[in-house]
């Protein structure tokens, strides 16, 4: 369930109830959010969007972290490979 | 699209393909929670690119396929009332009820009407005082704060003519209830990104410590999802069993307090059947006493007749990933998106509608595919020469 | 665009449709006389008789026929009555043919507003005579308030056919490219948008416009083109089934070949649509033949309404009535036609 698009905050206002909420862009196209539930993502942040609400501030530097995970699994898979390339030039 | 676009490359997910299939030593039973993730797998074609022995079952992480029949039938009779603007998200128009469905009770006259977010139902509200608007609250944790924040502005703008119809699900306890199961073979989780994103990862440590179940939180684009089974596959052929975060980018430990925070303020934990699943204690939420006179079941009472579910539908079984859309004995015949028996087929995340939608054809014209000459021709030689795969 | 009314609107400003309108008597006749005829000013149709006598162009003839009820009747980037002279035109485009003449008929609401009628009107003009046809028969009904939604379109148009060789799904063979015209999903997403809850902070806009010179460009060129469709209602994976189906082939397409705009592409996002299922309505699918695809692609490029066409596919030799999406991924999926319209979605 719980789509939740990311989206880039370009501006800030009061909106309804008092409520903070931001212009987020989403690749081209732009909507209102309510940005209640995200007080520390402010204009230029990146927020996770539910249903016209924000849930999360997307922390850029933790992004990378599915990259660096890929070259850590690489390396595994090769090590696997030499280890299996070892052990078959060991069969008799 | 920045933050999706690179977690949707091709070269980047066959080498995470590839290096899966590397690593893994033996077959591997992994059960992904949300039917966002169902969906994107099914999209991607992502359960195609794991290794032979790595096999991904269903969960039911799907609100729309789990809200109960009798909230459904609840939610057409409200539907039908004069006066009544009934507001709901897009997903829920098609499921089906007793003998019903939303699209059907608009076109019989009752004014029912999709919005994007609850807050567009109390905009509503606002502006046709005249009517009564109800919005039907279904969803796991991801929806509870937006569903809680409109019930608070409600209450804040004084509106008396606006009600929610709870139908919202927690997931944890489902996850126990499959895992009690002693058929389950589930043997590690993909729990649901957005879900944890409101409400952290504690809840998962015990579940982890009773059931020595590696559990990692997983995002919904295909680099996520095959990052997610990277971590799970590891977990297994290393022995471990923890609670992990794979969607680092969104997802914290503590989750999201201020969003906790309102689901509290409005709403209390409460038992919940789940379509297809059944009873299932403390599994739901509710409005709380505070918050009372905002429930349509409170302000739309009725004496309801019992709701039926069809008993050909074999949804519970597929939301707990013990069978596959395509082995219902239904699926495809007295089943179809057109004439659905239950939720799961009419979803747009539902296991049964992804496999109707993107798999079925495909299955068939690999049936279809005529026996080459000779034994010993593997399936997907023969199936490649019909399709003239190149 | 202009949003300028051309001709003076001629009835009173402010005023309402009312039943008598459509009821054949001296207010009928003011509205055709002072709105329509104006509007359209062509011989045929100021004859006012009950049919208008054409001269018929030498050989085959094509045919076609349509209605319009969109809802809201104004959304950015049009209006009914564009997309009524526009959807009329790229049928007979679509069937290979030069597109000649129009009727349309009305289905007008009580209480429709004269200046919203007028406004659309205007709009049929403007694309009437973008798209060179001519208007040349009519009919207004009005039914009781609550009884319509507006304005409805019935259309007819008859066109020419200049392609020399038939354009039709059972000419399309395994090895032709699918070639599209341009960005997909902007019709659907306009429309969508405009509704109560669903809008963006700048409006995406309609890609409502007639195809038929790009199209007919093509045809005369002289190049292999063995089928054209525009991806209406169900968007261009609609299509793709139907030709796939109707000419027995597979299609193999890719994902990432499928130009999609920004904005587009980021409020299907939001509102959990694909864009391969959303309607377009000034976008075509040409169907040619393998040795003619690049050139083709390329005349299409040349021309700025068709700037950003792609080559999204390959028919196949394989199972009939299949089409298979190589997604962006990498991994494959069948590409299946919808139960019903997409709608949109939080899960």
């Amino acid at each position: 369930m719980c789509l939740g698009i990311p989206g880039e905050i370009l501006e800030t206002h009061d909106g309804p109830g008092g409520l903070r909420y931001g212009t987020v862009r989403f690749g081209g196209a732009s909507r209102d959010v309510c940005l209640a539930y995200v007080p520390e993502a402010g204009v230029g942040d990146y927020v996770i969007v539910h249903v016209g609400l924000a849930l999360s501030r997307i922390a850029p530097e933790d992004a990378e972290e599915t990259f660096r995970y890929l070259e850590e699994m690489q390396e595994l898979a090769e090590l696997e490979g030499e280890q299996q390339a070892i052990e078959r030039s060991e069969v008799p | 699209m920045r933050f999706l676009d690179e977690y949707r490359d091709g070269a980047a997910a066959q080498r995470y393909a590839e290096s899966l299939r590397a690593i893994v030593t033996r077959p591997w039973t992994l059960m992904e929670v949300c039917g966002g993730q169902t969906h994107a797998i099914v999209r991607y074609g992502i359960d195609e690119m794991l290794p032979a022995g790595v096999t991904l079952v269903h969960g039911p992480g799907c609100p729309v396929c789990v809200t109960p029949v009798a909230s459904l039938d609840r939610a057409f009779r409200i539907a039908r009332r004069p006066g009544v603007v009934f507001t709901s998200f897009g997903d829920m128009l098609r499921v089906p009820g007793t003998s019903d469905d939303l699209l059907h009770v608009r076109a019989e006259g009752g004014d029912v009407r999709v919005v994007y977010s609850p807050l567009d139902a109390v905009a509503i509200a606002e502006r046709e005082p005249g009517r009564e608007v109800v919005f039907f609250a279904v969803g796991f944790e991801t929806t509870a704060p937006a569903n809680a924040m409109a019930v608070r502005l409600a209450a804040q703008k004084g509106l008396r003519n606006f009600s929610l119809l709870v139908a919202q699900v927690r997931v944890p306890p489902a996850l126990e209830a499959i895992l009690a199961d002693p058929d389950c073979r589930v043997q590690a989780f993909l729990a649901a990104g957005h879900v944890c994103t409101v409400m952290g990862t504690a809840e998962y440590g015990p579940l982890v410590a009773r059931h020595r179940v590696p559990v990692v939180v997983t995002g919904f684009e295909p680099l996520d999802l095959l990052q997610g089974v990277a971590m799970a596959v590891r977990q297994l052929e290393e022995g471990r069993a923890d609670v992990e975060i794979q969607y680092a980018r969104v997802v914290r430990p503590e989750g999201n307090a201020v969003a906790r925070r309102a689901i509290e303020e409005v709403f209390e934990v409460t038992d919940r059947t789940w379509r297809g699943l059944g009873p299932i204690p403390r599994s739901g939420l509710g409005l709380n006493a505070r918050y009372a006179a905002f429930d349509a079941e409170r302000r739309f009472p009725d004496d309801a007749p019992a709701a039926v579910e069809d008993p050909a539908c074999r949804a519970g079984l597929v939301l707990q990933g013990r069978l596959r859309p395509q082995e219902c004995p239904a699926f495809g015949t007295r089943c179809t998106p057109e004439h659905p028996l239950g939720a799961p087929m009419v979803s747009s995340e539902g296991a049964c509608a992804a496999y109707w939608l993107y798999r079925r054809r495909r299955a068939a014209a690999e049936a279809a595919a005529p026996a080459v000459a000779g034994a010993g021709v593997p399936a997907e030689a023969a199936a490649g020469a019909a399709t003239g795969a190149s | 665009m202009a949003g300028e009314i051309v001709c003076p609107v001629p009835l009173p400003a402010g005023g309402r449709i009312l039943l008598a309108h459509g009821g054949g008597g001296r207010l009928t006749r003011e509205l055709v006389e002072r709105l329509f005829v104006p509007a359209f000013a062509n011989d045929a149709l100021a004859t006012l008789h009950d049919a208008a006598v054409l001269a018929a162009p030498a050989g085959p003839l094509a045919f076609t026929t349509d209605s319009f009820v969109v809802h809201p009747m104004f959304f950015p980037g049009g209006d009914v009555g564009a997309l009524a002279v526009n959807g009329t035109v790229n049928d007979l485009a679509m069937g290979g043919a030069r597109p000649l003449y129009l009727s349309l008929g009305f289905i007008l609401e009580e209480g429709l507003a004269v200046d919203d009628l007028a406004r659309v009107v205007a709009s049929i003009r403007r694309a009437a005579q973008e798209a060179g046809v001519a208007v040349v028969a009519g009919d207004t009904k009005v039914v009781e308030r609550g009884k319509g939604d507006g304005i409805y379109i019935t259309s007819a148009g008859v066109g020419t056919v200049v392609a020399r060789a038939p354009v039709a799904p059972d000419r399309v063979r395994p090895g032709d490219a699918v070639l599209v015209s341009g960005p997909v999903g902007q019709h659907g997403v306009a429309v969508m948008a405009v509704r109560d809850g669903l809008s963006f902070s700048s409006p995406i806009a309609s890609d409502c416009a007639s195809v038929a010179a790009p199209a007919l460009a093509l045809l005369e060129a002289g190049f292999d083109v063995h089928c054209l469709r525009d991806p209406t209602r169900g968007g261009v994976a609609t299509v793709l089934n139907e030709i796939a189906t109707q000419a027995g082939h597979e299609i193999a397409v890719h994902e990432s070949a499928v130009p999609v705009g920004e904005d587009v592409a980021g409020a299907c996002e939001v509102l959990g649509l694909d864009p391969l299922y959303v309607a377009c309505e000034g976008r075509f699918l040409a169907f040619v033949a393998a040795h003619d695809a690049e050139a083709a692609l390329a005349l299409l490029r040349a021309r700025p309404e068709t700037a950003a066409a792609a080559r999204i596919g390959t028919v196949k030799d394989g199972t009939a009535g299949l089409v298979v999406l190589k997604t962006r991924a990498g991994g494959e999926r069948v590409l299946d036609l919808l139960s019903g319209e997409q709608l949109p979605r939080i899960c």
